[in-house]
């Protein structure tokens, strides 16, 4: 595997180069608007009847993927989720090719065989989004597992909703990643919502809790902050890589959209007044655009220039998605077996 | 010099051993694997020599371990699961059917999971309903896995090999029953390709299909035909899948008359499959319909007398094949 990235932090960690503070951030935004804008294409492409089946918006929880990928190096890896389009941008995927996969193009990441909610990417170290809920806490997992034993020094970084607090599975490994002191972080993005049930109907104790038993660090963030999430993410990477042991952090975050596409009238379960309260209060991009404003980093013109860029981008991914070819029917009964 | 004979475990240990010797890669996740050797003694030494950071033992979580073994095969690991009982192969199987299986297909072919999950098949071990199951049907029925049955040390040892070099997922049963079989066990480093059955009986009259446990009931029962004038062939598959699909029919169409043995539940099993293969591929050269026999479909009773009428014995395929072939 030879890694690549369109991450230029990433490009420059590898090379032992820091970016400046400014163009850290600047590029953190411009990753966060990606997937807003990525997802508002998506929900489009829903309407128009463009897209086979359904899809789960990451638009709200935007700052834990970045934040977190940020910290990472090209060459670690992730394991996604079934909302799972934020995390593989933000790890280094091209919307052109993710658009595709998500129209079941043969251009996409996965010659359209998976779709939505199966995106991976080996040059960016994605393990692959997941459709079973807690599906993948055992892949990352055991990507810690081999990164100990090959020595190679990378870490797994393992996105979760809290839904999949509810998966035995999740504290079957956690106990192993602990007792092998595997370098694996547990994120679990705390949309605040099982599908369509609020998760303290369904989660008893804390959330944290059930990390602690295990007697792994743990640490709990505003997932709308990503300058905390990174600043976070990143104490508990340095940890895991040096051998110190796996982590888990909770980020409190907030799903804008239904828990997919055809989830548009959601009264029954969440106010219209609570979704708004999030998007005007605690909008990540919104806080990170505040701040890089008041830092003078950049201003209002410039950060708006930025979202116009991002547009004409996605529409050229969106359109090349459309224009690609799908797979040949040939291709049916090609890579069930290696 | 007489040839070397093993155990079906020693066979199934030294295939573990030698390609833990050629790949470092190689290591094995599982209950008491390490000093205990598992409950059965397959295992036993191999920390010794490898250490216990290539023989891994884990708590008692089949779930967890084998998504931990998928992650690993994902990222450069060779791992070997071991399930102690073949009962407890519910437990993986989200893991072994969400996840190991679909992999490569749903990556377009990007990721790879080069494992093995070695487990247990077989009844009359007095062990109860939830110790004794025969469950390769459930993995045979899901694209993305391969499913090996060996019947014989050499066997196991040839088909371990090539288990483990394969490039996917790969489900091993072993018959618990089988484990103190002896037979002869070439030191060399060969492989028996995954795919290829075995005549392991020559004979005319009809043929007997047979997988792990049953390939020794159907050998014991073509040597008592035999005595009945009765001549017998007996195929064992060795992997139901890839299934050597020509093998069984060129036998069906050489004999007319064919019984599928395998110790699984004989409703909706690997029975009932390789009897529609052959029916399919030789009904025009059969003198009568295929017959299946299998587990029957009850829970497998703890009583001896009970147990022991769940599953065909050479005395029950005797009777079937006497039948099949006229001579009452």
């Amino acid at each position: 595997m030879n890694p690549v990235t369109s991450n230029p932090e990433a490009r420059e960690s590898a090379a032992g180069k820091p970016a400046t503070e400014k163009d850290r951030w600047l590029h953190a935004y411009r990753q966060m608007v990606s997937i807003r804008l990525f997802e508002e294409q998506v929900n489009d492409l829903y309407t128009r009847a463009l897209m086979p089946g359904l899809a789960h918006l990451y638009s709200g929880e935007e700052a834990v993927a970045v934040g977190i990928c940020e910290a990472l190096r090209v060459d670690d890896y992730i394991t996604s989720t079934h909302r799972g389009h934020g995390h593989c941008l933000a790890k280094g995927a091209s919307p052109d090719r993710m658009f595709a996969e998500l129209l079941g193009k043969e251009t996409g990441y996965c010659r359209g065989k998976g779709g939505s909610m199966h995106i991976a990417d080996p040059a960016t170290g994605n393990l692959g989004a997941n459709a079973i809920v807690g599906g993948s806490v055992g892949i990352a997992t055991g990507a810690a597992f081999a990164a100990k034993n090959l020595g190679n020094d990378r870490v797994a970084v393992c996105f979760f909703g809290e839904g999949a607090l509810g998966q035995g599975s999740l504290y079957e490994v956690m106990n192993l990643a602990q007792l092998w002191k595997l370098p694996v972080i547990y994120v679990c993005e705390n949309n605040q919502y099982n599908e369509y049930t609020h998760f303290q109907e369904t989660t008893a104790g804390t959330i944290l809790g059930r990390a602690h038993a295990f007697g792994i660090e743990t640490d709990i963030v505003d997932g709308q902050d990503v300058r905390a999430v990174n600043k976070i993410a990143g104490g508990l990477i340095k940890r895991a890589r040096s051998g110190v042991g796996p982590a888990f952090l909770q980020c409190d975050t907030y799903r804008y959209s239904g828990h997919h596409v055809g989830d548009i009238n959601r009264e029954y379960y969440r106010s219209k007044q609570e979704e708004q309260a999030w998007k005007s209060d605690r909008d990540p991009i919104k806080v990170l655009g505040s701040w890089l404003i008041e830092q003078r980093h950049s201003d209002a013109a410039s950060l708006e220039e930025i979202w116009y860029e991002v547009r004409k981008e996605m529409e050229s991914a969106v359109k090349f998605a459309i224009e690609a070819p799908y797979p040949k029917v040939e291709e049916v009964d090609q890579h069930v077996y290696a | 010099m007489p040839e070397r004979e093993l155990t079906f475990a020693q066979a199934v240990r030294e295939a573990l051993a030698e390609e833990m010797r050629r790949d470092s890669r190689v290591c094995i996740l599982g209950e008491d694997v390490a000093e205990a050797g598992t409950p059965f003694k397959v295992l036993s030494g191999l920390v010794e020599e490898f250490g216990a950071k290539r023989v891994v033992d884990t708590p008692i979580s089949e779930a967890g371990f084998t998504g931990v073994a998928v992650g690993a095969a994902m990222t450069g690991m060779r791992p070997v699961v071991d399930i102690m009982f073949g009962d407890f192969i519910t437990l993986t199987m989200d893991q072994m059917v969400n996840q190991a299986a679909k992999v490569h297909y749903m990556s377009g072919g990007h990721w790879k999971v080069p494992m093995v999950m070695r487990t247990t098949l077989g009844a009359t071990r007095r062990s109860a309903a939830q110790h004794s199951q025969s469950l390769q049907a459930w993995f045979s029925h899901v694209p993305g896995l391969k499913v090996v049955l060996p019947s014989t040390p050499y066997d196991a040892k040839g088909l371990l090999k090539s288990a483990i070099r394969d490039e996917n997922p790969v489900v091993f049963f072993e018959d618990k029953m089988m484990y103190k079989l002896k037979g002869p066990v070439p030191e060399d480093d060969y492989t028996i390709p995954l795919g290829v059955a075995d005549v392991k009986r020559e004979g005319d009259d009809i043929t007997l299909v047979a997988t792990s446990s049953m390939v020794q009931v159907a050998l014991g029962a073509a040597e008592l035909l035999e005595k009945e004038g009765i001549s017998t062939e007996v195929v064992d598959p060795r992997t139901t899948w890839p299934l050597d699909e020509k093998t069984l029919i060129d036998s069906a169409k050489k004999t007319s008359r064919v019984i599928v043995l395998d110790e699984g539940y004989g409703r909706y099993g690997v029975t009932a499959e390789l009897a529609a293969v052959i029916a399919e591929g030789a009904f025009y050269d059969l003198d009568a319909p295929v017959k299946r026999m299998g587990a029957m479909h009850v829970p497998i009773p703890f009583s001896p007398p009970l147990e022991d009428a769940t599953v065909p014995t050479e005395q029950t395929v005797l009777e079937a094949a006497r039948s099949m072939c006229g001579n009452q």
